[in-house]
């Protein structure tokens, strides 16, 4: 049995089932980054004394981690954009890429978070900390959430290339909705934990 | 597609015996029975787990009860059953109270309601009843369900470590709930945590379901209200559980990694400062919290609205009234229902100008919802009614809907709320909407669609055995609680108030309601026995044994998989009943006009 639509947008909406289900898994994302922001906001309002956030953060280091992820999202379009050309190897090489964003962007996390730990600083230390680890910590396993699919598109899923090239676009540009998601949400969530 | 599916895996095995009976089912019975990707077994699985939920819930009730009306007497029969530290010697220890207390709400609501009305008749009827051969992500909703398991799984486990289930109450309020040294209470969290992804994937699923796999010629006015409902339901999941889940992530921080996002500065627990970060908001939480919490009032009854409107229309044998009201009306209730949630906080202080709002607000959404109950019962007008089982709780549901709307007005109003909070006033008024408004149209829908499940149908005599006891021990259980609750007699408490003096002239009802909540658990014995007695003997039908209009009655009674034997095609509204001028009096959606 064929699910309708799966693989043809439909008339009428003009749209893929996965596509409309993609953006309406972002739009509860939106929905649970945006709860998440606004503690923050009501935090950070709220209090008495907010600790001075620049004597925990590496700006440098998360500076180069918002390029990384732009750069990333970029190849994602390269990616999507080869297959939309019908060249199948060169898709490879910027899915691959992509991958290596998501790693280089991780590696830097790590660093980020051992030098944290290495001072001492917990997120029980205080409520900027708390709120630092708990944002950027979800936002890590977005990034993870991100690359294990972009993996299965560049490796299994690929196969789908061969007997149904249109799917298997559809597919690779809701993954990469979902990559740019990500990407959006470390754009917002740079400014507001290591600028303001 | 079936055909070509058949064609292309025959092909290499001719030779095999029985090649032919196998082809798409040769799904063993793991694949087919538990972790199917068909969305009426799904459909099932939600529905049976669901009820075993009810169930379990309703019998924390019940324990609940006795403590209630026989504070400090040992519980019989099963009270030694229940271990020293929950009960020693037979009589209930508060903090087993508590976590009784605390897991009854979570479970009627997150693991009973919710997924018998969304998952089990989301997921059985809204593909039929728009002509779909499937959900649109099978496997998601296969996960989805599986996640909903893992959650219950937690939530039940939670009672049996050490400690306990969860006593912080089903809204689990910080800083209590932060400082319950209980792994229990954590455990809730997680448990949560599972529910909340449950309903977010199947939100998605059936958002995109509904509007990419309608039939042809079946556009959004001719949707049953029943696909309505489920479908502004799933917004309704999609955009507010996310900000509880935030909420339940930051908890369990605060649990788990020692943060205080919901800890105040200078918290005095016995006697000693808590040590920790401090500066966090409790009311913070408060908002999260209710941000999910209101929206999901509306999660638990719109879809019996959707059942109730069914069943209605098919049984006064005419259209619905207003169909086109309702539906504007549901959009708007769901629209205004991200707007009203900090009606449940009148008294944490937030100040009068936010008060206002959210009762402006509140009065504002209790308009489309007169809209719908008064458009049901102005469909009854000049009907020819058949009172068969399900349309005896359909009916039932409206004044009890209708009660437990009212009695809520009072709690939106500021002015009156001050004195009605956390009384058994809101106790009565909310049980009112879910367990004789909500769970009677569940039961409404289980015995209509029952047919369509397994080919049988349910046995009328015992359902109105099972009917009449429950319409009135359910009065006699919440009608009192009004009572109590307008005199002043706080919830929550462990000894149903004989410690205070005030409402000794009243504390006799707690009697009155605990022998009508037993006396309704022995009125479900006859719906349970009904439930499987049915499946082997019941009488058999076909395709459409309820003379109904809607897609769903058009295919083969159970459905195969893939559903229909045909794609149907919508050639009409979804109540077209009694239509004047034509030979039956009904028009199915599935049949061209008549010649």
């Amino acid at each position: 049995m064929q699910i309708p639509y799966a693989e043809a947008a439909r008339p009428d909406t003009g749209l893929t089932n996965g596509k409309m289900g993609t953006w309406l898994f972002l739009a509860s994302e939106v929905m649970l980054f945006g709860a998440l922001f606004a503690t923050y906001i009501i935090l950070r309002t709220g209090s008495t004394e907010w600790p001075d956030w620049r004597t925990f953060l590496n700006v440098p280091l998360a500076f180069t981690n918002t390029l990384v992820l732009i750069a990333s999202s970029v190849t994602m379009v390269m990616a999507w954009a080869s297959l939309m050309r019908d060249r199948f190897s060169m898709f490879r090489v910027y899915m691959g890429l992509t991958f290596l964003g998501g790693v280089i962007f991780l590696i830097i996390k790590y660093f980020e978070y051992s030098a944290k730990f290495h001072h001492d600083y917990f997120p029980s230390t205080n409520n900027f900390l708390a709120v630092y680890f708990t944002l950027t910590g979800l936002h890590a396993l977005h990034v993870i959430g991100g690359m294990a699919v972009n993996a299965y598109m560049w490796g299994p899923g690929s196969k789908l290339w061969k007997s149904n090239p249109t799917w298997f676009t559809h597919r690779v540009e809701n993954a990469g909705l979902f990559w740019h998601f990500v990407d959006l949400v470390w754009i917002f969530l740079f400014p507001i934990l290591y600028l303001l | 597609m079936e055909e070509r599916d058949q064609a292309g895996s025959a092909k290499p095995e001719p030779l095999e015996p029985g090649a032919e009976e196998h082809h798409e089912h040769e799904l063993g019975f793991w694949r087919s029975y538990v972790f199917s990707t068909d969305h009426k077994v799904i459909g099932v699985q939600y529905s049976v787990t669901g009820l075993v939920f009810l169930l379990f819930g309703f019998c924390l009730m019940m324990l609940m009860r006795w403590q209630l009306a026989y504070s400090e007497q040992p519980i019989p029969l099963i009270g030694g059953l229940l271990g020293d530290s929950r009960a020693p010697g037979g009589v209930m220890l508060p903090d087993f109270y508590n976590q009784l207390g605390a897991m009854h709400g979570t479970i009627m609501v997150f693991l009973g309601v919710v997924p018998l009305a969304v998952g089990g008749f989301g997921n059985f009827v809204l593909p039929l009843q728009i002509g779909a051969p499937d959900m649109a992500f099978p496997k998601i909703n296969m996960l989805s369900y599986w996640s909903l398991f893992l959650g219950g799984v937690t939530m039940f486990a939670s009672f049996f470590v050490p400690g306990g289930a969860a006593q912080a109450g089903w809204t689990s309020y910080p800083p209590l709930a932060g400082i319950t040294p209980t792994w229990g209470q954590t455990m809730w969290l997680v448990g949560m945590i599972f529910l909340i992804t449950s309903s977010l994937l199947g939100s998605i699923n059936f958002l995109v379901t509904t509007v990419q796999l309608r039939a042809k010629g079946l556009t959004f006015m001719r949707l049953p209200f029943f696909v309505w409902a489920q479908f502004v339901t799933a917004f309704l999941l999609l955009l507010a559980f996310p900000p509880l889940e935030a909420a339940g992530v930051l908890q369990l921080m605060d649990r788990l990694a020692g943060t205080s996002f919901f800890m105040p500065s200078g918290l005095v627990v016995s006697g000693e400062v808590l040590q920790g970060a401090g500066g966090g908001s409790p009311l913070l939480w408060q908002h999260l919290f209710w941000f999910l919490a209101h929206p999901e009032v509306y999660v638990l009854i719109l879809p019996a609205m959707g059942i109730v409107a069914e069943v209605i229309a098919n049984n006064t044998r005419k259209p619905l009234w207003g169909y086109k009201t309702m539906v504007y009306s549901i959009i708007f209730l769901a629209f205004m229902s991200f707007i009203v949630w900090a009606h449940h906080m009148f008294m944490t202080g937030m100040g009068t100008t936010i008060a206002a709002f959210f009762q402006t607000t509140t009065m504002i959404i209790s308009i489309p919802s007169v809209i719908i109950l008064t458009a049901l019962l102005l469909s009854l007008w000049g009907g020819s009614i058949r009172f068969n089982t399900p349309m005896l709780f359909a009916l039932a549901f409206l004044p009890m809907f209708g009660i437990g709307g009212l009695t809520g007005l009072p709690l939106g109003l500021t002015a009156t709320d001050i004195y009605l909070h956390d009384t058994y006033y809101v106790i009565g008024h909310f049980h009112y909407v879910v367990a004789p408004g909500t769970i009677f149209a569940l039961f409404a829908g289980i015995y209509y669609w029952y047919p369509k499940v397994t080919g049988r149908r349910m046995n009328e005599f015992l359902g109105k055995l099972h009917f009449w006891p429950s319409f009135i021990f359910m009065n006699f259980i919440f009608m009192p609680m009004l009572i109590q609750g307008l005199a002043g007699v706080n919830r929550r408490l462990w000894d149903g108030g004989v410690t205070y003096d005030f409402p000794e002239s009243i504390l006799g009802l707690n009697k009155v309601m605990s022998h009508s909540a037993w006396g309704l658990g022995l009125a479900q014995i006859p719906f349970v026995i009904n439930l499987f007695w049915s499946l082997r003997k019941g009488a058999k039908v076909t395709e459409n044994p309820w003379d109904a209009t809607t897609l769903e009655w058009s295919a083969p009674s159970p459905p195969p998989h893939g559903n229909f034997v045909t794609p149907p095609i919508a050639y009409r509204g979804p109540y077209e009943y009694s239509v004047p001028g034509t030979k039956k009096d009904f028009q199915p959606q599935s049949q061209p006009a008549e010649a």
